[in-house]
């Protein structure tokens, strides 16, 4: 398998994750799919570090991996102290703000 | 063997003084007792803030031309300085605004406890509680230490990093209200989730460029760029980049989280994201595009041209239609953001266009103005916290004359009136366009004005020469942290309307980037 490979189904997966944060409606999922997003960029860089023959790549990686996990910890409080309020993690429900 | 990078202490202290204080700040939430963390939080958060502003204005004044740090990831050149100065002096006035605990009868704009969930009977027992989450200083803290390492990032990862840091403790405190605590939360829910979107695209623009150039550092893609010219996956790098960048400086058509964001978060909180981010967006725009891209300018340039002309119509003609003051501020910046892309393009990385002081000098007035119009906001009052909605507001002069001449001051700036900053900045970045031979965009920004001073002057119509209605709102006696941040930014908007001239000096001289 040639390097482009790669790049297609990190490309590939980016756009699942991207289509999926527009079209669920359950927070977590949406959630989820934004964390897809972030993962394919890994395999992309992963990719380039490969093909420029460099480590930076691989480095930067490690970063994309610490900030998700931030990421996760401040996200699911928000939705965990939305959830205890209304008992539901419908993006839908949460439709008090508007016009 | 690894080398060290060089590290410039002197350079690092503004970022040092920020972050530490944070620290220590997240030290005294777990040892100091509770009824001591108040005033303790906010002591060590002024501190923090104020120290990074000195420190910044110090290396500012010792400092001799550009340089960069850390290995090259951190530049330290004039622009950067300024918009650090910026950031730090805005930021020390938002805690202040969130210092504030004589206004509301339930002693703070934040929440007592955070976990107790909305609505039930332990949170109404705690609303007048004396207890607040104290949290929120800290995470202010970080997030204005990361917005001043954002302006400086001469890296697309420390750029990614300090995004990430000044967003994270954002969805946190937007969703901290102490009143109206189910609209607050939706607020962070919905921050958070866009927010996260934004900056998957960011970060997969950044992996992009990489691939294309085999570097993150803004001069090495710089050369890259100039010698081997944009291929297909570098313009589709940057393209995301930018996007990642216009989402957060709240730039239509990326602004649908602005006015619900801006509406439901606590209002010293939206102030503070109204002025600081802003301009931590915004510098981190100028860097991307002049230091990393400056000599592939025409990939770029038709789209933010686009990207500034709907960001000012969609700003002006949307903020005709609310009845909301928070949400009409929200259109208003993203009006503004408009016309801040308008000075961004009047900037040409060669010439001698003033488009980059323009712009730098706009940041600085835009947010004291701003921050100056929402502190307003938290003094007038109704039994259930703010009074946001316009008709609220009818014939707020005969109450108090006083309120209503600052709100007054702070929406005449904002329209660019004579005689006020707002229009020292609009006739700078208007200019620099004009100059730079972009006057289509010029004329453009001239019409949204004219459009958007009609839903300012509304409001002042509104306050003078309406009738007050039975059982309309109060006018709080506000504690002296509001009082300091009002007159801070009103006397600045007055100031730098009438004598603009010595801070228009400073931005020019500190109008150059690093590269």
């Amino acid at each position: 398998m040639s390097l482009t490979h790669y790049l297609v189904l990190a490309a590939i997966l980016f756009t699942i994750g991207a289509v999926g944060v527009l079209v669920r409606r359950n927070a977590i999922v949406v959630f989820m799919c934004v964390e897809l997003m972030l993962n394919s960029v890994n395999l992309t860089l992963v990719t380039f570090a490969r093909a420029t023959g460099t480590i930076d790549g691989q480095i930067m990686a490690f970063f994309v991996m610490v900030v998700a996990a931030a990421e996760v910890v401040v996200g699911l409080a928000i939705i965990m102290s939305i959830y205890r309020t209304r008992r539901s993690a419908s993006v839908d429900d949460a439709n008090l703000l508007k016009y | 063997m690894i080398e060290a990078p060089d590290l410039s202490l002197a350079a690092l202290t503004p970022l040092i003084s920020l972050f530490g204080a944070a620290c220590i700040g997240v030290l005294i939430e777990a040892f100091a007792p509770r009824e001591s963390r108040h005033p303790a939080q906010v002591a060590v958060a002024l501190v923090g803030t104020v120290g990074g502003l000195v420190s910044t204005l110090v290396l500012a004044g010792t400092r001799d031309g550009n340089d960069v740090t850390a290995g090259g990831a951190l530049a330290v050149d004039g622009a950067g300085l300024f918009l650090q100065a910026t950031i730090a002096g805005l930021g020390a006035l938002s805690i202040l605004l969130f210092a504030e605990r004589a206004l509301d009868p339930a002693r703070s704009s934040f929440v007592a406890a955070a976990a107790v969930p909305a609505g039930s009977p332990r949170d109404r027992e705690l609303l007048t509680a004396d207890r607040v989450q104290t949290e929120v200083y800290p995470l202010a803290t970080f997030a204005i230490g990361g917005m001043m390492l954002f302006v400086a990032a001469n890296d697309l990862l420390i750029m990614f990093v300090a995004l990430e840091v000044l967003s994270l403790p954002l969805y946190l405190i937007s969703g901290l209200a102490r009143r109206r605590r189910l609209l607050s939360q939706e607020a962070a829910v919905k921050y958070f989730l866009l927010g996260a979107f934004a900056s998957a695209f960011f970060l997969y623009g950044l992996a992009l460029v990489y691939g294309a150039t085999g570097s993150v550092r803004l001069s090495t893609i710089q050369e890259s760029v100039a010698t081997a010219g944009g291929d297909t996956l570098m313009v589709l790098g940057l393209a995301l980049l930018i996007v990642g960048l216009m989402f957060k400086a709240s730039v239509a058509p990326f602004h649908t989280w602005t006015p619900d964001v801006y509406q439901g978060a606590p209002t010293p909180v939206t102030a503070f994201m109204a002025a600081c981010t802003k301009v931590a967006a915004f510098g981190a725009i100028l860097r991307l595009l002049y230091v990393g891209f400056g000599t592939d300018e025409w990939t770029w340039r038709p789209l933010v041209y686009g990207i500034a002309i709907v960001s000012m119509v969609v700003g002006a003609v949307l903020g005709l239609t609310q009845t909301d003051l928070k949400r009409m501020l929200a259109y208003s910046s993203i009006a503004h953001a408009g016309f801040l892309l308008t000075g961004v393009l009047g900037f040409d990385a060669a010439g001698e266009s003033p488009g980059l002081s323009a712009t730098l000098f706009y940041l600085l007035v835009y947010g004291l103005t701003t921050l100056g119009a929402f502190a307003v906001l938290t003094m007038v009052r109704d039994g259930d916290g703010e009074a946001t909605h316009l008709s609220q507001w009818a014939g707020l002069a005969q109450r108090s004359p006083v309120v209503a001449a600052v709100m007054t001051l702070f929406l005449l700036a904002l329209a660019g009136i004579p005689l006020t900053s707002g229009f020292t900045g609009k006739f700078a970045v208007f200019r620099a366009a004009i100059d730079d031979g972009a006057w289509p965009l010029a004329v453009v920004a001239l019409l949204a004005s004219a459009v958007a001073a009609f839903f300012y002057l509304r409001v002042v119509v509104l306050m003078y020469f309406s009738e007050p209605v039975a059982g309309g709102p109060t006018v709080g006696v506000p504690g002296l942290p509001t009082t300091i941040v009002l007159a801070v930014t009103a006397a600045a908007t007055l100031v730098l309307g009438v004598v603009p001239g010595s801070v228009l000096d400073l931005a020019g001289q500190a109008a150059n980037l690093v590269g």
